[in-house]
């Protein structure tokens, strides 16, 4: 860069940076080497020797932020979030997959099982199995609670492999039956004489779930077609399923999403024209078809793909490219990608996400006054 | 919750329980963008506690009035970005469904 005086520097327009600390403030740089730029200016007074104010003001980021809605279904979502800042977007990500929580089976009580899969595999595959239920209907089970009908959800699985037929059964998640009433196996504790009252069982449900209206018409099940086990011939599975509401912290199996994440939208900026064999050379180079090429009198190639851009770099890869190729990313905007397992839809997830950071700002707040 | 200096209110180290860099971080960002902070930073000093320590140092106002507001402005971003994406969510089912038609 040349030496420019001081005093011939143009003057600048009032809170507003220079167009190169902008693009520095506002733009991970991808070079061919490393990524350079990736920090977040956040403190307020970064700029205020050029006179320019970097705090946060509300009514700025109202008119800045934007969602858009890329792709929606009962289980995928993509969005774009556009003015936010990496650390606000991160906490939604990561309350996402470890503090939402959801219902997953913690207990298995194994009647029978004489399958090759070991109960405690056998235990741990049905953990994993995704039950469709809205987890605000019911409570976290503490300690020294029982199980009832507000914080457990109960399956059977009973499932039996004849001697005579031969063949080999493969058990399915939707094999699982939802008990409304509760468990059904009895505690050991109770003496079998006593018929004048209902012998005590494993949980105590003081009412049927599917007498309450959420569940009425809409029976409590599982993701279906998950393989559990296999049986060969003459072999029985025969156990219940003890589902409670938890978190993604604690295990895995109550993360409600199969994952969640982010990109920030890349950027492709071609510095000078790139005509003709060169541009032919810059479509092939690309591995996703950023590049394509636009008559106008000569061969000219164009940006016409920037967001499936990977950054893969290959495009400057070779000694002479960098000059005619700008690798960026916009850190401000991000292509958020959410994967439900079931239990909730992916719109109504992230909400709930917003809604636990939130709380946990009200926390602070409560704790300081 | 809160330790650090009694007799000088503007620096402050706050140690929240059961939180990690999801709320932390964020509140570092609201927190530097604050002109009257003139510095903050966290630490999780051990993985195996779920705690952490939030430093704030300001030019002369208490930092747990400075933290506060910290927290009221996260919680106004949340607020927003829930209504512009609920309004965003409407909008798609709207206009997709026009489509499908
Ligand atoms: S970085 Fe890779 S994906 Fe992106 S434009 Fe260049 S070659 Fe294509």
């Amino acid at each position: 860069m040349p030496k420019i005086p001081l005093w011939d520097l143009p003057e600048l327009p009032k809170n507003q940076l220079p167009p190169h600390l902008y693009l520095q403030k506002t733009r991970v740089f991808c070079n061919n080497d490393a990524p350079t730029h990736t920090e977040n200016i956040h403190y307020s007074g970064a700029y205020a020797a050029l006179g320019v104010d970097n705090s946060l003001r509300l009514d700025e980021f109202r008119k800045n932020f934007k969602v858009k809605v890329i792709k929606l279904n009962e289980e995928d979502m993509e969005f774009d979030l556009i003015g936010i800042d990496a650390s606000i977007a991160n906490a939604f990500r990561r309350i996402l997959i470890s503090e939402l929580p959801t219902m997953a089976i913690e207990k298995v009580l194994v009647a029978n099982s004489s399958s090759v899969v070991q109960d405690e595999v056998l235990a741990q595959r049905l953990g994993l199995v995704p039950i469709k239920v809205d987890p605000r209907l019911f409570d976290y089970m503490s300690e020294n609670d029982v199980p009832n009908q507000k914080n457990s959800i109960v399956f059977k699985l009973h499932y039996k492999c004849d001697r005579g037929s031969g063949e080999r059964r493969t058990v399915y998640s939707h094999d699982l039956k939802w008990l409304p009433f509760g468990s059904e196996y009895v505690l050991p504790t109770e003496s079998s004489s006593d018929s004048t009252s209902k012998p005590k069982t494993y949980t105590s449900f003081t009412s049927s779930q599917d007498s309450l209206p959420e569940f009425a018409n809409n029976p409590i099940t599982v993701t279906p077609g998950i393989i559990i086990s296999k049986l060969g011939p003459g072999q029985e599975i025969e156990l219940e399923a003890h589902a409670v509401k938890g978190v993604g912290k604690t295990h895995a199996k109550w993360s409600p999403v199969a994952t969640s994440w982010y990109r920030m939208l890349p950027e492709v900026i071609l510095l000078q024209d790139i005509e003709d064999d060169d541009a032919h050379k810059l479509v092939k180079k690309c591995p996703v078809n950023v590049f394509d090429i636009e008559d106008v009198g000569r061969e000219r190639a164009t940006v016409a793909r920037p967001r499936s851009c990977t950054l893969c770099r290959e495009c400057i890869r070779e000694p002479g490219w960098e000059e005619k190729v700008a690798l960026r990313r916009v850190k401000d905007h991000f292509i958020f990608t959410i994967e439900s397992t079931g239990a909730l839809p992916p719109e109504v997830l992230f909400t709930e996400a917003v809604k636990i950071l939130e709380d946990k700002c009200e926390r602070v707040i409560t704790e300081l006054s | 919750m809160e330790h650090g200096s009694y007799q000088d209110q503007s620096a402050s180290t706050f140690s929240l329980a059961d939180e990690d860099h999801t709320l932390a971080n964020s509140l570092r960002f609201t927190l530097n963008q604050d002109p009257r902070v003139a510095l903050c930073g966290y630490s999780i000093p051990h993985p195996s506690e779920a705690r952490v320590n939030i430093r704030v140092q300001t030019t002369g106002d208490p930092a747990n009035e400075v933290l506060k507001d910290s927290c009221q402005d996260l919680m106004l971003i949340c607020q927003h970005v829930r209504s512009t994406f609920d309004q965003a969510v409407v909008d798609f089912k709207n206009n997709n469904g026009a489509e499908n038609q």
